[in-house]
Order: structure tokens, then sequence, then C-alpha cells
């Protein structure tokens, strides 16, 4: 399949790893984050690991919109929902995620009207055939959703909507990766940088990450090749004693973002003071609200939310996980409490988060792998 | 939330007591792959136990033929009707009837079957509930091994529905029995007020007779093993899919529904020794796979490059992040076959019009029990799970 195919070559695959494993000083170790969950995807489900020597570590970042929200959000969202007057929309990877009292999915199944929408735009189409009901959509997501909110907002507003809102809890990630930096639990050698995001908010942004900490950063594509050749390209800047933002994803990427994505995020939100991240605590200017301009379309201001913060569960050890410092598998609870059809919490829950990508696809032992296919191989 | 929150302190628990030992100091002693493995294990015992319904409520999950249902169906229905012919699980229950007048000890062998069917819509490019009412029936019978005989059909109606709708269903229903060489010699007819059902939903219950002297089922898959598929993948799901229209996405793709029992005599006539058929209905290849390392305690490993999936739906599958592994179809079967015998099997299903692009997809081995991997096209490899969540609802 054309575009598919060849961001999955087996045979350039093997030629890179060659080239990375040659890169390896002997007795260094290497540790990578992908900051995104949509990588952490990727390396899983095509079992990327299998290429890289055993000193180069990846490390699972905050990157996955569903993993960041805080149970109070969801417990705010949840209130809203329950209102007769409200229907609620909201992707579908967030309607397993686990609030104080239960999730989307739960409600949905005693009566809450929760509905899955694949756009913002589908919110729309809602609002205008139950005009005696009030549409709320929770808004989630880094800079790779908030644009589509953005464009929805706008689109209610010219079209003159008035039973239209949003939930909004967009998060921005260099706040995130910044916090990443300055926590001491955590040593790095580079950051496989977010596509996705910055399609929107370019690469200029993650230069602090080279001037003032000295760290390498590839903004990565989505295929396995791409994630390959950027694990490459950290490696050859480390080499040779580099540390500079690189576009490995440019035919996606542009160096300067989205100027109409940003423009549209700016008319509709601003950055709000504070923001909780699950598992990271509150960090400031780290995340979006809507801005007064718009505050017809703000349920935060419409309805009444109960804005409490919610402790995770004692057991649940997100925070460690989606700032590296454990792996999934180190979690006290992973796979035996906590799993993808009962999850705790949120890092559970999304394909994109790192517990769930790891028991979903990568719950087996490797050094055992490469035995099994000589076996399998055998007449 | 889930009910009660024992389940966290025992996993907490489990959890505390497995670090003690080795590590009297609190730190970890252990080299990483060894700690690694400690979880893995302590992951494997935890799948092993009694599942527990653990929703206070029916979700869409209980019906998507992943873990849920697995669990509702293991902790409410086993639990409720527990019995030996139940047990197994398979698609068919086999039962012997002692034939009156027959040498004593003789027996019949008969397969039954029962299945309902919700689709949402129910009419799509290939088919509608109808024709997939019979062949789903007579699937399920002729994988256990029966020749299926007779149906019965059970209709639930919602006040308002179209009666052209309900003879177009019934004409496919008669079309597809007398396709599959079966007749529907029952049924039962309910009515219940508009908006209380979307429709029409058919149930049917099947019986067939199961002359050859094998018995087949998943228990019987060894090592060595090979492990067949019957076609291309995932058709089925994905027409359904869009034939809602809520994805403005378009594709040439049509629903693979279709009676297998012609396809499964040809394969049996070649290869009596067969271990395992299933259809792979609900749950997709990848469900049946876990049933296969689940109910024979072994390991299996299949090749993403040997699966046969259409462009079409590989394409849908990319744009919608699916995994056409878990996508369901209605004319495909997966079979399990002795390492020595795949070739004859293959050719044999081959040589049948349903079996054409048929093709062995991977082997079964005595590594890691209960676990399925898949080596991907990229060359890495990684587990194959159960299915959780239900990204298809009512896809047939």
């Amino acid at each position: 399949m054309r575009f598919v195919d060849e961001f999955r070559d087996a045979d350039k695959a093997h030629a890179l790893a060659a080239k990375i494993a040659a890169l390896c000083e002997p007795g260094r170790s290497y540790k990578f984050m992908e900051v995104c969950g949509g990588h952490t995807h990727t390396i899983y489900k095509h079992g990327l690991e299998d290429y890289l020597p055993e000193a180069i570590t990846l490390v699972h970042g905050p990157g996955c919109p569903v993993c960041v929200i805080p149970m109070g959000r969801v417990d705010d969202a949840m209130h809203l929902a329950s209102r007769p007057d409200v229907i609620m929309t909201s992707f579908g990877d967030m309607m397993r995620v686990p609030g104080s009292q239960g999730s989307f999915f739960d409600a949905k199944a005693a009566g809450t009207d929760i509905r899955m929408v694949y756009s913002p735009l589908d919110s729309l189409k809602i609002a205008r055939q139950n005009p005696d009901r009030q549409v709320v959509f929770m808004a989630i997501g880094f800079e790779t959703t908030a644009p589509s909110t953005a464009m929805t907002m706008l689109r209610a507003f010219s079209e003159g909507l008035t039973n239209f809102s949003v939930f909004c809890n967009h998060v921005t990630i260099i706040p995130a990766i910044k916090a990443i930096l300055d926590s001491p639990d955590l040593r790095l050698d580079g950051f496989i940088g977010p596509g996705h995001v910055s399609t929107v908010i370019g690469c200029r942004p993650y230069e602090f990450i080279a001037r003032d900490y000295r760290k390498p950063v590839v903004v990565a594509g989505f295929e396995p090749l791409d994630i390959l050749q950027s694990i490459y390209m950290l490696m050859l800047q480390l080499s040779s004693g580099r540390s500079e933002i690189e576009n490995q994803y440019s035919r996606v990427v542009p160096w300067d973002g989205n100027v109409v994505a940003l423009k549209a995020i700016g008319e509709t939100m601003e950055l709000r003071p504070y923001f909780e991240w699950r598992g990271l605590g509150f960090i400031s200017h780290s995340a979006l609200r809507v801005r007064e301009k718009y505050a017809a379309m703000d349920a935060e201001r419409l309805f009444s939310v109960p804005g409490v913060r919610v402790a995770d569960p004692k057991a649940c050890q997100c925070g460690e996980v989606l700032k590296g410092v454990l792996k999934p598998w180190e979690c006290k609870v992973f796979g035996t409490a906590c799993t993808p059809e009962t999850p705790i919490g949120t890092c559970m829950v999304s394909p994109e988060g790192a517990c769930a990508a790891y028991y979903n696809y990568g719950r087996m032992n490797r050094n055992r792998v490469a035995e099994a296919v000589v076996q399998a191989a055998r007449p | 939330m889930t009910a009660g929150s024992g389940w966290i302190d025992e996993a907490l628990r489990e959890h505390d007591h497995s670090q003690r030992p080795e590590n009297p100091a609190g730190r970890p002693s252990l080299p990483v792959t060894d700690r690694e493995q400690q979880v893995l294990d302590r992951i494997d015992r935890a799948r092993r136990r009694h599942p527990r319904v653990r929703e206070e409520r029916i979700t869409m999950s209980h019906g998507a033929g992943g873990k849920a249902t697995h669990t509702l169906i293991e902790a409410v229905f086993l639990d409720a009707f527990r019995n030996p012919l139940l047990e197994p699980l398979e698609d068919a229950a086999e039962l012997r009837v002692p034939v009156p007048g027959a040498v004593p000890g003789v027996a019949a062998r008969l397969a039954l079957t029962t299945d309902s069917y919700v689709v949402s819509p129910l009419f799509f490019p290939g088919g509608n509930i109808g024709d997939l009412a019979v062949n789903g029936t007579v699937n399920d019978l002729s994988v256990s091994g029966a020749t299926p005989l007779y149906l019965t059909a059970g209709f639930i109606l919602e006040e308002g529905f179209p009666v052209a709708d309900l003879t177009r269903v019934a004409a496919s229903m008669r079309e597809a029995a007398a396709a599959a060489g079966v007749h529907i010699v029952t049924g039962d007819t309910k009515v219940v007020q508009r908006g209380k059902a979307d429709g029409c939903y058919v149930n049917t219950a099947g019986v067939g007779v199961i002359s050859r002297d094998a018995s087949f089922g998943v228990a019987y898959a060894r090592p060595g093993d090979a492990i067949i598929v019957s076609g291309p993948i995932g058709d089925h799901g994905i027409t359904i899919m869009l034939a809602r229209g809520e994805l403005d996405i378009e594709a040439d793709v049509v629903s693979d529904t279709a009676p297998l029992n012609g396809l499964i005599a040809a394969l049996l006539d070649a290869v009596p020794g067969v271990r395992a058929m299933r259809d792979a209905t609900r749950g997709g290849v990848a469900t049946i796979l876990n049933e296969i390392a689940r109910a024979a305690d072994v390991g299996v490993l299949v090749s993403e490059d040997a699966i046969p999936v259409r462009d079409e739906v590989r394409g849908a599958c990319e744009l919608l992040g699916i995994d056409p592994m878990y996508v369901a179809c209605e004319g495909r079967m997966v079979a399990v076959v002795p390492g020595e015998d795949a070739d004859a099997a293959v050719r044999a299903l081959r040589g049948h019009p349903l079996g054409a692009e048929a093709a062995v997809i991977g082997h079964v081995l005595a590594d890691q029990p209960g676990i399925v991997r898949l080596k991907t096209s990229f060359g890495g490899t990684r587990i194959v799970d159960l299915l959780v969540g239900d990204p298809l609802p009512r896809i047939c």
C-alpha cells in the first residue's frame, strides 16, 4: 500500500539498525524519550525495540492526551454530562478514562447522554439536531487537536449556534517537556520530538532544549522507519557532540508550524495561569481556556462545575510512568489490578498510553522471541 | 465506578510479597530482565484466575467478542449453567443421542448451536441480516465438524418496521438456506413497542449431524501445528462500518457472508486430521488465536506478512486506527492442522471458490503458552491480545 509500506520496510530497518549499533560507544548507555504517545504506540505495535541495541533505552513521555487528564476534570465533565439538558460529546479515547465515579462508558451504560464523535464538527451537527438541549464537547489534547476545537468554535460562532459549548482541557507540550527536563529523577540523552504537535507549533519552540539543556531533539514521523531514522539522527548528533533541533518529519512538519491553526487557537483560547496534569501535578501556563469573547461557548462559565481536585488512587503510579521514571511493568498494579479492561490509571486507557501499549503489544520476554522464530521456521 | 476495590489491595499485597524474599533492603536486587519476567509471570497468574465481572452494568464491551465478553460468559453463564457439554465453549455443543432400536451404546452425534443478530444497518453491501443469520449458524455448526441440517428462526420486530423489509429479509434467509442445503423448520415472532428495539433482530438456532469420527476443538492444538485462514480477513466488519455512513470514507468492499459447510467438507476430505476450526466473526482472527493459545495452553506465532487482507480493508483500517486482526468476518475460518498436513490443507481450501486465497499464517509453539505473538511486516515482534473495548458495535 502506497505511503505506508515504504515506511515499514524491513530491509531498510535492518540497515539503519546496523548503523545505529555502530554509533554506540562501548560502555555507554543512551536514554531517549519519545515525548508523544503516538510514537509509543508505533514502537510497540511494530516491535521496533527488536532493532535496538541493549545500550539504547526508549523512555515513554507524557504526550498522551487522555493520560494527562486528572481525575478532577473527569469528575467535572461527568457533573456536566449528568445535567438532563446536556448532551456530552467526546472522542472515543476519552470514554474509558476513569474519574472518581467511573468513566464516561459507565455513565453512558447508566443512562447519561454521552455520545462518541470522530470530529468536534460532529458535535455541531448534534447541536443543530437538538435545539432544546445544550451540547458540550469534551475538548482534550495538545496543540494537535486544539485547532480543530478552535475551528469548530469559530464555525458555531459564525452560524450563531447558541446551544454548543466546549469543556476545554487542551494542554500545551512545551511546559511538560520543561517540567521533565527540570525533574531530578531522570537523565535523558535526547528527545524524539512530537511530530503531530509540531505540524502546528513548528520546530522553533524546542530550541531552548538544545540551547539551555544541551539535549538534541529530532522531530519524528509516526511510521516505524521514521522513528528508527530519528534515533539514528540523535545518535549521529551525540557522536559528534552536537545538540540541535532537527526535523526528520519534514514531509509534514514546516519549521515555522501552521500559522492558520495557531491563529485560530489564539483567537478562541488563551493560556490558563496553571492546570493540573495527572501524575505531574500543577504546571503553570500549561493549558488553554476559552477566551472572554467566546464566553457563551465556555462550558465552565455557562454551567457551574465542582472544580475539586481529586487525588489519584493510591495504587496508581501513572505520574512516574508519564515522567519516564518507571517503566510500565515496574508499576505495582500493572497488569494485575490495572488492565486495559479495568484501568486504574490513565496510562492503561488510551492505546497511546505507555502501559496500554506495553500490555497489549509488549508483554513478552524478548529474549525468548528470537528462539521462537527459529523454532517456527523449522519444517 | 467498578464494584468494590478489594482486588487492588490484593494486587498490591502480591506485588509487595514478590519483592520481599530477594529484596530485604527494599532495593531491586535482580537484573532487569528477571524482574520483568517476574512481573510477566504474575500477570499470567492473574489472567488465569477465575474471571470476575467488575462492572455493575452491561456495557457495549460485553458484546464485542473480546475480553469482556469472555469474562461475562465465564463468570455469569458458565457458572450458572455449568455442564460438560457447555464447558469446552466451542461454537456448537456436541450431543450424543441414543438411537431407539439400535445396538445399545450406539448414539447419534448431533451438533447444536444458537446465535442472535442485531446488525446495523439491516441491509449492507453483500448481504443483509437474513443471510447473515442463516450463514452464521450454518458456520457455527460446520466448524464443529457437523453437517448442518435444520434451523429455527426467531424474530423480534419493532412496531412500525416495514413489512416490505421483513419480506426481503425472509427471502434472503430462504436463499441462504437453499445455498447451504438446510431447512428452516420452526420459528417465533415477537413485536415490541416503537423505540424498544431497533427495527428487526433475528435469532437462529441450528442442528447438524456429525458423521465423521474425529472431534475438533481449539484445545487439541499441539506444538508444530500450522494455522491457516481461508481468505482475506476483515471484509464484513469494514463493510458494515462504512455502510453506516458516519465516517465519510468510501471503499469498494462487500461483506464476505457465506456458508462454509462446502469449504469445510473439502478440507476434511483432504485432511481428516484437522485439529480445530473456528469461523472468525466478532473479535476477528486475533480472538481465535487467543482462544487457541488459552484452550490448548500453547504459544502461537503468526506472521503479519502472511495474513491476507484486501488493500481496501487495510486502507480503511489504517485510516481508522483499527487492526484488521480484530475485524469481523462472516465467511472466513481459521483452521489448525498438523504441520505436515499444512500444504494439503491449503491446496484443498484453494480448490474451493470460498478458499481461493487461503494461506498458512503461523504456527503453534510450546514456548510461552497462552501468548499470541506476531512477527510484524516491519520485522519486529509484538503480542496480539484479546480485544478490549468495542470499536465496532452491532457488527452481526
